[in-house]
């Protein structure tokens, strides 16, 4: 019987891969045909020679350091607001300050992070700003959901403790908790700054700055030379913050 | 009466676990100021629930309780939070996060004294490293004040622990087998440091000991707890043979029911330090 | 005195001035402006743009439209995920040392020539996944024009490195003694597979798989925000007009998908298991 559902599962699979094609009436051989394969030669060809004058590359150095602060600072405040909002969610203030941060959570992240660039750029304007406020905005709804799990595996004792010696309710937390949830805040912090990094590079499509923006513009204007001098540069920096990333884990996060 | 001239009582005191399990009945108790008590009986008798009411941790199910001339469960939390920085409770297993230096670690002791900023200030830079230092060297853990707490072993952290209680310079201290993790000699001399502070800054001592002989040793008037009551409270030169053994008769291995507070939260050996 | 100092201390100090030595570039460079969202007359555009997203587009010309688009979404990211497949199973085929016959005589480690020879389909793997898929949609923008086509080959190639590398290392987690056997008997390498990893594997690609499939409907979702196509071309086609109520209703729609998406695939994985 188990063997006839299976049976039935792939052919419905199968069903459903065809129907995907002829839904949308691709014409994936006409691209093979004709005078097309020529074409997309021809403008792929534009790419094998990147352009590597100076002024573009002074350009280009601008708009990786920008992405890079936009990730950087994006993930920086993500942290802190993650935090703030993983306290409440991980049940510290009670069940409806729970609910309540937990949905808010959830809606922030949802929202990918390209949508959340356009909205801020509608609210803000063009330029890094709105890819830096986006970025912060969806990862503090991963972060904070993150953390409040991370906060709600850690053992009470300590803090509690404290709170025995008639200390605060803050500075229990800062001496009681902290010390123990440090590392995973930090591990998970800096995968999402890896994850933002690439983010941040494409973000720029929608006006948030960045290499993203460069690319945008050198490909509407059809410069395809300049393109794949963006492209080495997205790759590079993205490479760059993993090996930095994977030297900070080391040390801080596993040693610790 | 200031606080320095108020012991405790016990008033016909109770305490029930949320499961209906009866932890503590019928606690009738008077401590005057300064006094040094120990608490003996067997496992699962309820000592480490009786220390916790006493901290303020755990409120009684019925009966009155009064730390340093004021019932506790009648304050606001604020007023509650500083009648608790008077009153240091050395726990059972150490409540000392791994990755924490010895030296924040004490100085949390007083951080029901210290502003919320000074305390977080501290956490970068220890503001009294000296007197942290102080504490420890009571304890010969001086040369351990930089080191972090998982790089120490159980008795160490024991003593670490104490050095915090000590720092904070309570008026009343409970301590929940203080020297379980150390060799009879190191117990000995720990035990009286803490009747040497008891002494000198006359504070009300309470300590729960495992080992007898330690208590009859060190301490002049002994409680016996058995089954959540107090089977005995004389001077310690009064209590015969026979008291001891129907205290600790049919003491049976069998798992005795642990006060969710309890559970140390470093899953440590607790290795002969 | 204390003898001993702080040995945190100095580090904690640079650590926090290189910190701030990199803040305030990464302040100006990113043009951080908190304010902005909080300036009174952006404040009252946003206000007037969010609540025109409420109540959220539902006539029935718009909800057509609506249909169209999320049927247009799913079947890019079906389609896409097809192609993917088409390219990742040869490439990982080509590319795992569960099918080396070098590797028999070694315990599982190629030849060193073996080895080289596998390299560029490693390396043809890692750069299809290394570019982000939008840009691939974008690059698929420019050659092919706007529309799913674009979408469906962005996330053919980018799913289908990222599928390749992931299936060759499944391949090669399997228990690969059967396998082995076999190529040693003289069994081909694709009948070897088929007999001797397939079994083993089956349940995990197919697992992987439909997590991807479920991503690829997000993918497709982001990429239609640079024309290709689907969901996201709409959104994207509202926001700049401003309609607020057409960009609440796809938001919603959105979070649907991906949320039915989500328990379609935890079922489907389930059964599969």
């Amino acid at each position: 019987m188990k063997r006839l559902g299976n049976l039935a599962l792939l052919l419905a699979v199968l069903a459903t891969l065809y129907a995907s094609f002829a839904y949308l009436k691709l014409d994936l051989l006409g691209l093979f045909s004709g005078d097309s394969p020529m074409m997309m030669w021809r403008y792929a060809q534009g790419f094998l020679q990147p352009d590597f004058s100076a002024e573009l590359l002074r350009q280009i150095g601008r708009g990786t350091l920008e992405t890079l602060a936009m990730s950087a600072i994006g993930t920086l405040l993500a942290s802190v607001l993650g935090l703030l909002l993983a306290l409440p969610a991980a049940g510290r203030f009670g069940a409806l300050a729970k609910a309540v941060t937990r949905f808010l959570l959830n809606a922030l992240r949802a929202i990918p992070e390209l949508v959340w660039a356009a909205l801020m750029v509608l609210a803000a304007g063009l330029g890094p700003n709105a890819g830096t406020l986006a970025l912060t905005l969806h990862t503090s709804g991963v972060l904070g959901r993150l953390f409040a799990e991370a906060l709600e595996n850690t053992p009470a004792q300590p803090a509690q403790a404290l709170r025995l010696t008639g200390s605060s309710s803050i500075s229990a937390f800062c001496y009681g908790t902290l010390p123990g949830v440090w590392p995973q805040l930090l591990a998970y912090a800096l995968y999402r700054w890896e994850n933002n990094i690439r983010m941040a590079s494409v973000l720029g499509f929608v006006g948030a700055g960045g290499l993203g923006q460069m690319l945008y513009i050198s490909l509407s204007l059809f410069q395809q030379a300049q393109a794949a001098s963006v492209i080495l540069a997205m790759l590079l920096l993205v490479l760059l913050v993993d090996l930095f990333s994977n030297w900070a884990r080391q040390r801080w996060v596993q040693a610790g | 009466m200031s606080l320095r001239q108020q012991g405790l009582r016990l008033i016909d005191a109770g305490l029930s676990y949320a499961d209906g399990k009866v932890a503590l009945s019928g606690l009738n108790l008077s401590v005057a100021a300064g006094e040094s008590i120990a608490i003996i009986g067997p496992s699962g008798a309820g000592k480490t629930s009786l220390l916790h009411l006493l901290a303020s941790h755990l409120r009684p199910s019925s009966g009155q309780i009064e730390l340093l001339g004021q019932a506790p469960w009648t304050l606001p939390g604020r007023q509650r939070q500083q009648l608790r920085s008077q009153i240091g409770l050395i726990q059972q297993g150490s409540a000392l996060p791994a990755r924490q230096r010895v030296v924040t670690a004490v100085l949390a002791g007083k951080l029901g004294q210290w502003s919320t900023g000074k305390s977080l200030l501290s956490l970068l830079y220890p503001l009294d490293a000296e007197g942290a230092a102080g504490a420890l060297a009571q304890l010969d853990l001086a040369d351990k004040l930089y080191q972090r707490c998982d790089q120490l072993s159980g008795g160490q952290l024991q003593r670490v622990a104490i050095a915090r209680v000590l720092y904070q310079q309570p008026q009343l201290m409970l301590a929940d087998e203080p020297v379980s993790a150390m060799d009879p000699v190191l117990a000995s001399h720990t035990l009286g440091v803490l009747k040497q502070y008891a002494r000198n800054h006359a504070c009300t001592l309470l300590a729960s000991l495992h080992a007898v002989d330690l208590a009859l040793a060190h301490f002049s008037r002994v409680i016996g707890l058995r089954d959540g009551r107090i089977v005995f409270d004389q001077p310690a030169s009064c209590i015969s043979p026979a008291d001891l053994a129907a205290l600790y008769a049919n003491e049976q291995l069998q798992a005795a029911h642990s006060p969710a507070v309890v559970a140390p939260s470093i899953p440590r050996q607790v290795p002969r330090c | 005195m204390l003898s001993q100092r702080d040995p945190a201390a100095l580090p904690r100090v640079l650590l926090t001035l290189l910190a701030l030595a990199l803040l305030w570039p990464g302040l100006v460079l990113s043009e951080l402006n908190l304010a902005v969202l909080f300036d009174a007359g952006n404040l009252g555009n946003m206000g007037q743009f969010l609540s025109s997203f409420w109540p959220p587009a539902h006539d029935p010309e718009f909800l057509q439209l609506l249909a169209q688009a999320t049927l247009q979404t799913l079947a890019i990211a079906t389609a896409g995920m097809s192609l993917a497949l088409l390219l990742a199973i040869p490439l990982a085929l080509l590319a795992t040392r569960a099918l080396s016959i070098s590797a028999l005589p070694r315990g599982g480690q190629p030849a060193w020539w073996a080895s080289a020879l596998r390299w560029p389909v490693k390396g043809l793997l890692i750069v299809l996944r290394s570019v982000p898929e939008i840009v691939w949609a974008l690059l698929f923008v420019r050659a092919v024009g706007l529309g799913p086509t674009a979408g469906v080959l962005a996330i053919g190639i980018t799913y289908g490195g990222m599928l390749g590398k992931v299936y060759g290392e499944i391949f090669e987690s399997t228990d690969l003694r059967p396998t082995r056997a076999l190529l040693l008997a003289g069994s081909p390498r694709l009948s070897a597979f088929a007999y001797g990893v397939l079994p083993n594997a089956a349940g995990e690609i197919l697992s992987y798989s439909v997590y991807r499939w479920e991503c690829a409907i997000r993918a497709s979702v982001i990429m239609g925000f640079v024309g290709a196509g689907g969901l996201g071309q709409q959104i994207d086609l509202s926001l700049r007009m401003f309609a607020g109520a057409e960009v609440a209703s796809m938001l919603l729609t959105f979070l649907a998908l991906v949320l039915l998406a989500d328990l379609f695939s935890r079922w489907l994985r389930g059964r599969l298991a």
